[in-house]
């Protein structure tokens, strides 16, 4: 029955990524956008995200390194779909719903994790400095702001009795105040400001740290490998942003709903990003461990007892 | 009074007897590196690059003319005028155009006034490491014909002679609504499929090699910067 089931289920789980790169890739642009209009900037087409693409695989040469740099961005691209596979993206949808299954959400907080240090494995084979230097950074971030999301999932665990994701969305039905948002918003806080980290914006833009250390991991890469890094982005934030609806904020049950949620949820880490200016890596990290944490123990401790 | 350098220059489709760095169709010698240092560069020569089918190459040239992505190559004064590009007033964004620090992901090799010698070497370096097709604009009076150091021992007259140039904006310094019109006219020809320097320095290679090691004296680099 399974095996039946599979091809119909293959071909709606790449449906939906092509759907989500889309997505992914123009909410970019209206970033791009916004971020120009604060600067008092008219800012480039919303599509320019996909033209950069084109142009980047249309490049006529390309040059490696070596195998791990090579295997960087496949690595990066691997895990942004692999984080999506596994996420239902509509609530109760035959088509939508990839290929979620009980446990889930442990292997998605793997995911999410997996295609970055195949990336710091990839720039540091490139052997520029500033991507050594900022793969140090990257990862020092990641292990901080990994804290308190760990915290914030150890406690939906708690209150909700499930790790499949579908099963916490299914908790939340029944108008908004069913959301984590209201039912635990302390989890909500200490996962929101995790993902201000996750997004890399102001202030913890200190991994790509434009003007300090230019473009950062990816400052070797170029022509199709950078097409692809930049392809991943789409996935990877529409992944992450379809996993924070689907926990914090009840899910969406159609495609508009969809967009609608992760746009206002993308919206909070851009607002942050656009008013505020960058956090050293010792104040990030300091940060992440700081309040974030306390308030994610917090939201442990409350469900626990 | 005289500029010596500039009477060694061979016109181009010369043959130059001297082609050491040489050794076939499609071999460099990075005869000039340490013996331990050769293994640690490619000796592959450059080759013109094949183009997709016609239409598809417009497509594709479409897409670079609204994705210029700048590596910009202070070099002299006209850099100052550069600045202002980014800013709210001129805002190159509009046209899908960033500035890029990284010479890999740079698409356009923007310099920025005047070249000296040590400088040469810097300029061929990022524009041979620079992933094509790749193009080049060259703003300032000093780019095109020395400018003021038409005289000066240590800058170079002619940086088309080095690195083949598409789009140069004139001025002493062109303001920056010149260099948007040299952009503009560099959208044309890439539009066109006329930006095609990186084929003519595949293909005239030897001689744009030879009038750069003629004047880079301590050439410590491998002869193609992949």
């Amino acid at each position: 029955m399974i095996l039946q089931e599979l091809p119909f289920k293959l071909l709606w789980a790449f449906i939906s990524l092509g759907v989500v790169t889309v997505w992914g890739l123009t909410l970019t642009g209206i970033v791009m956008k916004i971020f120009a209009r604060v600067q008092g900037r008219l800012g480039p087409p919303v599509w320019q995200p996909f033209i950069d693409i084109i142009k980047n695989n249309a490049k006529r040469t390309a040059i490696s390194h070596g195998i791990m740099f090579y295997l960087g961005p496949v690595f990066r691209i691997a895990g942004g779909i692999g984080t999506y596979m596994f996420i239902p993206v509509l609530f109760g949808s035959l088509y939508f719903s990839n290929f979620s299954m009980s446990g889930d959400l442990l292997l998605v907080m793997y995911f999410i994790f997996f295609g970055q240090l195949g990336m710091a494995l990839g720039a540091g084979e490139g052997g520029h400095p500033y991507s050594s230097i900022a793969v140090a950074r990257g990862l020092a971030q990641m292990t901080a702001f990994e804290v308190p999301f760990a915290l914030s999932v150890i406690s939906l665990a708690i209150q909700y009795h499930a790790l499949n994701i579908t099963d916490i969305v299914a908790a939340q039905q029944g108008g908004f105040l069913n959301w984590t948002l209201f039912t635990n918003p302390l989890a909500v806080i200490a996962a929101m400001i995790a993902m201000l980290g996750m997004n890399m914006y102001n202030p913890f833009s200190l991994v790509i740290a434009p003007q300090e250390i230019p473009i950062g991991p990816p400052t070797e890469y170029q022509a199709s490998f950078l097409g692809m890094l930049a392809t991943n982005r789409g996935i990877f934030n529409g992944a992450k942003l379809v996993l924070f609806m689907n926990l914090y904020f009840g899910g969406a049950t159609n495609l508009v709903e969809m967009i609608v949620k992760t746009f206002a949820i993308y919206m909070f880490s851009v607002f942050v990003g656009a008013a505020y200016p960058r956090f050293k890596a010792e104040d990030s990290i300091r940060f992440f461990l700081r309040y974030p944490t306390l308030i994610g123990i917090l939201a442990v401790l409350v469900w626990t007892f | 009074m005289n500029n010596d350098k500039d009477k060694l220059i061979i016109p181009p489709g010369d043959s130059d007897p001297r082609r050491e760095w040489r050794l076939d169709d499609k071999t460099l010698t990075n005869a000039e590196l340490p013996e331990e240092e050769r293994d640690w560069f490619c000796d592959a020569r450059p080759q013109p690059a094949r183009k997709a089918p016609a239409a598809i190459e417009r497509f594709f040239n479409w897409a670079r003319a609204n994705s210029l992505w700048i590596l910009a190559f202070g070099t002299g004064c006209g850099a100052i005028e550069l600045r202002p590009l980014v800013t709210s007033r001129y805002d190159i964004s509009r046209f899908g155009m960033q500035m890029r620090p990284t010479p890999r992901q740079a698409s356009v090799f923007l310099i920025g006034g005047y070249v000296s010698l040590k400088t040469l070497k810097r300029i061929v370096r990022s524009y041979e490491q620079m992933q094509g097709p790749k193009f080049v604009v060259a703003v300032c009076s000093c780019a095109i014909n020395g400018g003021m150091y038409w005289d000066s021992y240590n800058t170079i007259k002619r940086i088309d002679q080095y690195i083949p140039v598409d789009v140069y904006v004139t001025g002493c310094m062109p303001r920056p609504e010149a260099v948007l019109e040299g952009f503009d006219k560099l959208r044309k020809l890439i539009k066109a499929g006329k930006a095609e320097g990186q084929n003519l320095y595949a293909e005239k290679f030897d001689w744009y090699k030879a009038n750069q090691k003629r004047l880079i004296k301590d050439w410590n680099m491998p002869d193609y910067n992949w």
